[in-house]
């Protein structure tokens, strides 16, 4: 139940673009808005992602990890709006254009990277994944999330063109994450050896 | 053809148009039309007037139309001064009357890749420069918009340096094209818009055109500009619209019109090559950007 609830809760910011769009309130460039508002979300799923170990520990509410995976893959579904719009809204399909795109310009080389990382992560995290994969490799292959969500980061910040405030406070959250992981304390390790879900 | 929702000026914009015309000066007489004017369809005022970049008041296209009602733009004045035989303070009252006031309907490239179709409303800048008789040692013209840190609050976070500055090359001031712009619409200008007093160069990328002005200082030497001094490899003085030159970030070979789903591509000079292009015979545009 509850958990249906985080669902729908994790689908409100594509409704309220939705809902938005159909009454002409997405501002004078209403591609350029879906652009933004797709990426922000993307970020802003990884970071929700990352926030569930250190949560746990420091609400001491284990059973966040309930919602760990589905949090990732909605940072993955909000990633693939965002290179749906890309790539259809702003390069209309045109595959030369896009190849040009990923190898001359930086950030979105940094953003292609962020969402191939992400896609495999996607792929295995079900269940049998896991199972298939055993608990260590799986972990281990999913510790690229770190990377997607660092390459989030530098995307949108070489976007931007002088004030870096947003992608610094992306950068900040990122890092205050990062650094609760270093502070683990012992005795709490998340991941037992047997191979049970990773935490 | 059905009406959009964006393109009806919503009862909040045209009251506050309303209480900003009741204090200033009312609407101008029907200005001249211009045949300079591109025949295109005008982009409509609320998506002119709310989708704006004046980094003075935010960084965000949305902020300019919510934060500039904090510009005092009267009374207004512009310092005139530098290499000219008379230099002098002008009053925004002088300037409106210092030549017929045309409509000038011209498309508008940013440099973000974007575009638009404005009614302007003003007269060519030439009028104001052969006015002050410029010396034959000053070859460029440096213009400043104006600043107030308590008039412009969030200007501390734009991350470029304030006040703003630009410059053109004397033949491109004197350039018929180049309009000293006191209105859009056939109203005067909004604050978010550059009021009460902007240049417009439409074959250059929009962040050529200054707006507010409060100083413009002739000068002999390539005067700085705002975006080529806090970022040279991306933004130089010349700033030409141009498809063949890219931004190091992003391709300029096509636009998306304000308004149109499907991107068009961007003409050299902005469309505007037959008025414009002569002067920069023999320089290779690749280097000046």
């Amino acid at each position: 139940m509850r958990k249906a609830l985080v669902f729908l809760l994790c689908l409100a910011p594509l409704a309220l673009l939705v809902w938005r769009g159909a009454r002409h309130e997405l501002g004078a460039n209403p591609i350029e808005f879906i652009t933004h508002a797709t990426g922000d979300w993307t970020l802003r799923f990884l970071l929700l992602t990352l926030a569930v170990t250190p949560a746990r520990r420091l609400l001491k509410a284990p059973g966040l990890i309930r919602y760990r995976r589905m949090l990732g893959l909605f940072a993955f579904f909000y990633g693939t709006l965002h290179l749906a719009t890309y790539v259809w809204l702003d390069k209309f399909f045109d595959l030369q254009e896009m190849l040009k795109d990923v190898a001359k310009r930086r950030f979105i080389t940094a953003g292609a990277l962020a969402f191939l990382v992400m896609a495999p992560l996607a792929i295995t995290s079900t269940a049998g994944w896991i199972r298939r994969l055993g608990g260590r490799n799986w972990q281990r292959l999913h510790r690229l999330v770190y990377v997607s969500a660092a390459a989030g980061v530098v995307h949108y910040w070489w976007l931007v063109k002088s004030d870096i405030r947003e992608p610094a406070a992306y950068g900040v959250a990122l890092a205050i994450l990062l650094g609760l992981r270093k502070m683990r304390q012992p005795g709490m390790a998340p991941f037992s050896k047997k191979g049970a879900i990773p935490g | 053809m059905p009406i959009r929702h964006s393109q009806v000026t919503p009862r909040s914009v045209y009251l506050n148009r309303r209480a900003f015309l009741a204090g200033a000066a009312a609407k101008f007489a029907t200005p001249g039309k211009s045949l300079l004017s591109t025949t295109e369809t005008p982009t409509p005022y609320q998506d002119v007037t709310t989708y704006n970049n004046f980094y003075e008041f935010g960084t965000d296209k949305s902020q300019p139309a919510q934060r500039a009602h904090t510009l005092i733009t009267s009374p207004w004045s512009v310092t005139i001064e530098g290499l000219v035989a008379r230099p002098r303070v002008i009053d925004i009252d002088e300037i409106l009357k210092l030549a017929p006031l045309e409509e000038r309907i011209y498309r508008m490239r940013c440099v973000e890749g974007w575009s638009m179709v404005i009614p302007w409303v003003g007269f060519s800048l030439s009028e104001l420069i052969k006015r002050v008789e410029p010396l034959s040692k000053a070859r460029y013209v440096a213009f400043q918009s104006f600043y107030n840190s308590k008039q412009m609050p969030g200007a501390g976070w734009a991350g470029i340096p304030f006040p703003y500055v630009e410059g053109l090359r004397m033949d491109e001031a004197l350039n018929p094209l180049t309009l000293l712009c006191v209105g859009l619409y056939g109203d005067v200008l909004p604050k978010q818009n550059g009021a009460p007093v902007r240049i417009v160069v439409p074959w250059k990328y929009g962040f050529k055109s200054v707006k507010s002005i409060a100083r413009i200082r002739f000068v002999e030497k390539e005067p700085p500009t705002t975006w080529s001094r806090s970022n040279p490899a991306e933004y130089g003085f010349y700033s030409n619209v141009n498809p063949k030159v890219d931004h190091p970030r992003w391709s300029q070979a096509r636009e998306r019109r304000i308004g149109e789903f499907f991107k068009r591509d961007t003409l050299p000079f902005n469309g505007y090559g037959p008025q414009t292009a002569s002067m920069y015979d023999g320089m290779d545009l690749r280097k000046y950007y």
